[in-house]
């Protein structure tokens, strides 16, 4: 059993995978990550975050990857964990989800990868609730971008300034 | 909730009370009794507060024997178990198997009905699928949509989304969001599959990556999922059960 992340990092450090980060080198948009409690604390640690920071620097820049704090195992959930997008208490998981959404607001990026479906889902439900303008993204669709073959019907999450780059 | 209003002590007569279920998973040395009470737990916990309640009440409330009120409280479902108090514990204090336990004290058609309902789902076919998706249903969706890219999109007009594929390296798992609501999002993940030149598969059987039976606290159906995702796996005679994003 292993994780996605392990081989994204393996696949662009052996070549397979042959991205660039020349798309955002004069857009210099910023790219803030949000370590996943399942994939991080409650699985791999911090190797593993250190193999997502790897990849997303490689696809997005590094200049242009921003850190959150706290992070890594220390990290705090977004609250979309445990079940909770589908338990019904949505104003308790948008209250939980408060405290990430202002980290992530912190770091001053306008894009969060939030590699992880539930983490995905209420990071984007609380940046629309909260009106923060973030945008929530998958690693792929970065990965993609940044391999320039990323299709026009697989960028619903990206801002409109990423609509048409690299098409 | 008021948790002042019904403070039962329990325990004695209990065979196994909260208390003392936390206490046998205590590392050795661990001593439940030792709680510092320091606040850590609570101090880094974004749920702290919600519905008056916090990871270091809650631990006390069980320590008191205060297991009806546990029961009475609904915090244990604001908790997401993402175990950022057992991280910051110094007597390393599983909190959020204290949660899981609450959770399961509350009778199970009386748990939040959307967890039960994706847990439920889950069980009605091999897929594991917590919305319900047939084998099917998934595998008319990927072949669906890998053929209007390949059509499309000329540079991936030999790119594969193979289901059932035996002996692929990687075993491949999707959460259902995808294939159900927005199937265009399996798209940039084949594509990095086949850049890499990864030898992979999904199952028609157990390619679903989540499990709400672990969150509505129902053991026996928990491990009834993670054994059919794992026996789709190895009847495939893949070698790796690749979790995706």
């Amino acid at each position: 059993m292993d994780s996605i992340f392990n081989y994204y990092a393996k696949w662009i450090r052996n070549g397979d995978l042959k991205v660039s980060a020349d798309w955002n080198k004069d857009l210099k948009l910023k790219f803030t990550l949000h370590d996943p409690c399942q994939t991080v604390r409650k699985s791999y640690g911090d190797p593993i975050a250190e193999e997502m920071r790897y990849v997303l620097k490689k696809v997005v820049g590094e200049e242009n990857f921003v850190e959150m704090h706290p992070n890594r195992s220390n990290n705090y959930c977004c609250g979309g964990g445990g079940g909770s997008l589908q338990s019904g208490f949505v104003s308790e998981r948008r209250e939980y989800g408060k405290l990430k959404m202002e980290q992530i607001q912190a770091t001053g990026a306008t894009y969060c990868v939030a590699p992880c479906h539930n983490c995905h889902s209420q990071i984007h439900d609380l940046s629309e609730h909260y009106k923060t303008g973030v945008h929530t993204v998958h690693l792929w669709t970065l990965i993609c971008l940044s391999l320039g073959c990323l299709g026009e019907n697989e960028r619903t999450y990206l801002g409109p300034e990423l609509k048409e780059v690299g098409l | 909730m008021d948790p002042s209003g019904a403070v039962v002590i329990s325990g004695i007569d209990k065979k196994l009370s909260l208390k003392q279920r936390v206490a046998d998973m205590l590392p050795d040395g661990g001593n439940l009794n030792l709680c510092l009470t320091c606040g850590s737990c609570s101090s880094g916990c974004p749920a702290s507060g919600i519905g008056d309640m916090d990871p270091r009440k809650f631990l006390r409330m069980a320590l008191l024997g205060m297991e009806e009120a546990i029961a009475a409280s609904p915090w244990v479902w604001f908790c997401s178990m993402c175990q950022r108090c057992l991280h910051a514990c110094p007597m390393k204090i599983n909190i959020p198997q204290l949660v899981f336990y609450g959770r399961q004290q509350v009778p199970r058609e009386k748990r939040p009905k959307g967890i039960l309902a994706s847990c439920d789902l889950a069980l009605k076919h091999d897929t594991c699928s917590a919305m319900g998706a047939s084998e099917e249903d998934f595998r008319f969706v990927v072949e669906d949509v890998l053929a209007e890219v390949r059509e499309t999109q000329p540079e991936f007009k030999e790119m594969q989304a193979p289901i059932d594929k035996r002996e692929a390296i990687l075993f491949v798992n999707q959460n259902s969001r995808e294939p159900v609501t927005e199937p265009d999002e399996m798209v940039p993940l084949w594509k990095i599959l086949h850049r890499a030149g990864a030898d992979w598969t999904y199952g028609s059987k157990g390619w679903a990556g989540e499990n709400y039976c672990m969150f509505i606290a129902d053991e026996q159906n928990w491990e009834r999922i993670v054994r059919t995702k794992a026996r789709a796996v190895d009847d495939l005679g893949c070698q790796v059960w690749l979790n995706t994003e």
